[in-house]
């Protein structure tokens, strides 16, 4: 049975429709990457998906015991204040208040999962350094992190590699695979990175204002529409190469 | 030394202000950290602006302020929070707004009234002479409340003042921690409005979070640093308004502005090594 369920969902902010007729599905151990140009409504269906916006059609069901509350969510710029005071360590373990209902504190296996995920991404000697004072990098795996502190089942990522360089990009992408093979943790990324999109995923979902295309990779590059936007994605991950090779 | 602080404590009204206002001092710290995080310090000032609306009404119509002034500001604190989170008027304007009107509507029922007399002014300065003994019975009742409910929610208050759309995504309800948030600091203006004078009790919720905020690194260090720098600045601040007669809010806001002098410089100090190293 599948993890989640969409079956013709539209999805509208004040009237307008932005998301109509669609329909997929995420089993466990997929992963996902809903690809699409600016404004396809890509966060859209993720904040969708995550309960913050119910849709104005339709119905997501989610099954196999998977509760709302078990979903892991990176978002897509965090609005995360510049200022804010808060140890590594304190922003892990807030992933776990989901699981805790209305239970007031954290029990010593909420502070043994956000430890672990710590050193999972390599981050546990981070833990007593303030947030505001880490490098980009450092702040998504923080947040990947309390990401997977909130689940075992479905982790969602909205570009999650944003304003990271080519080589912590390509260190973000392993480890998100890891978790997707080692934990069985379903996968649903927002990308722009069309090259690792179809490297990685078992599935890909085009979204431009409805499903484009969804289905496997593989059928995605044999696909009309997979192989027109691999094409034109192509000429991006060069410029990237170039940068990275300044850097180093 | 000893001596004199015996003798200030031998005076039941000294006591009453001690116990009042250590407790308030700790509330207000308290939720003053998530307030300034949130960019909320705004409420906190219009709040009491509502209060003293509140508390000149209470006055004309001869009833006990803080029956009157609670619910009202309770009311004033969670229509302030809906105005300033919805997009359709500006929040620091709404608040402007609201705590002006509320402002103008006490001065005249005041002026309608009793006319400005001492009260008044000890309404908007503060006095330490304000706590009557059944004031202090409901005030240390309320005080622990909001000590009590601010501890339990403590996790679910970082975790909506760190990230409220994080929180949101796996199932906290933000908007109910939002409320009871501002329903606290409401309960907690009203409570410190008469001894700290209805100008100056923002103060009291701003200057320990941010003072704090200059050399603490974590959201529990800042929390406890707040609790105990609130209360220590409030004692001193009240010493010297009896000692020296003058009045109890203002003496309080003045340690208060020193202790963010001297942590603001260690601040920098530490920065500066930090960029030796
Ligand atoms: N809060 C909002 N209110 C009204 N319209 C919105 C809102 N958020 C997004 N939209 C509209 O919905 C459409 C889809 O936006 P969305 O953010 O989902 O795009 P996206 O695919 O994530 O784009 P990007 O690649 O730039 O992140 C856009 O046309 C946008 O203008
Ligand atoms: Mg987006």
């Amino acid at each position: 049975m599948a993890l989640v369920q969409c079956d013709n969902i539209s999805i509208a902010y004040e009237g307008q429709t932005v998301v109509y007729d669609l329909s997929f599905e995420i089993h466990q151990g997929d992963y996902l990457c809903i690809v699409g140009e600016n404004g396809s409504g890509k966060s859209t269906l993720v904040k969708s998906l995550i309960g913050l916006k119910s849709p104005s059609k339709g119905k997501i069901i989610l099954n196999d015991g998977l509760r709302q509350n078990e979903i892991g969510y990176l978002p897509q710029q965090n609005d995360v204040q510049k200022d804010f005071p808060a140890s590594v360590y304190e922003v892990v373990l807030s992933g776990r208040l989901n699981s805790r209902g209305f239970r007031p504190f954290y029990t010593a296996g909420d502070k043994k999962a956000a430890k672990e995920n710590m050193q999972l991404l390599g981050i546990e000697r981070l833990g007593k350094n303030c947030f505001r004072d880490l490098s980009g990098g450092q702040k998504q795996r923080v947040l990947l992190a309390r990401a997977l502190c909130a689940t075992k089942k479905l982790l969602l990522l909205d570009e999650p590699v944003t304003g990271l360089d080519p080589i912590v990009t390509a260190e973000f992408y392993q480890l998100i695979k890891e978790v997707n093979e080692k934990s069985k943790i379903a996968v649903v990324m927002v990308s722009h990175d069309i090259e690792s999109a179809v490297r990685d995923a078992s599935h890909i979902l085009h979204l431009q204002e409805t499903a484009l295309f969804f289905g496997t990779t593989e059928d995605y590059r044999k696909s009309p529409v997979g192989r027109q936007f691999i094409k034109s994605g192509q000429i991006q991950p060069e410029a990237e190469k170039t940068a990275g090779g300044e850097r180093s | 030394m000893i001596h004199t602080i015996v003798e200030m404590l031998s005076y039941p009204f000294m006591v009453r202000a001690f116990t009042v206002g250590i407790l308030v001092s700790l509330c207000s710290a308290l939720l003053g950290v998530s307030l300034v995080l949130k960019r909320y310090s705004m409420i906190g000032d219009g709040l009491s602006h509502v209060g003293f609306g509140a508390l000149a009404v209470a006055a004309a119509l001869n009833a006990a302020p803080l029956a009157v002034a609670i619910p009202v500001v309770v009311v004033a604190a969670v229509l302030l929070l809906r105005v300033s989170d919805s997009s359709k008027m500006k929040g620091d304007a709404a608040i402007a707004l609201i705590s002006t009107s509320a402002l103008a509507v006490g001065v005249m029922v005041i002026s309608m009234t009793t006319g400005m007399n001492t009260d008044v002014y000890n309404y908007m300065f503060g006095s330490i002479l304000a706590m009557s003994s059944e004031d202090v019975e409901m005030s240390v009742m309320l005080s622990v409340i909001v000590l009590a409910l601010y501890i339990f929610f403590y996790n679910k208050i970082f975790a909506i003042t760190f990230d409220e759309t994080f929180a949101q995504a796996t199932g906290v309800r933000a908007n109910l921690y939002n409320t009871l948030i501002a329903v606290l600091t409401a309960v907690t203006i009203v409570l410190g409005m008469r001894m700290m004078g209805t100008l100056l009790i923002s103060s009291l919720i701003i200057f320990p979070a941010l003072t704090s905020m200059r050399i603490c690194k974590t959201f529990r260090s800042v929390i406890l640093n707040s609790a105990i720098l609130s209360v220590v600045c409030f004692c001193i601040g009240i010493s010297v308004s009896y000692f020296f007669a003058t009045p109890a809010g203002a003496s309080v806001v003045v340690v208060n502005l020193a202790m963010l002098a001297v942590y603001t410089i260690i601040g920098l100090i530490k920065e500066k090594r930090k960029i030796c190293r």
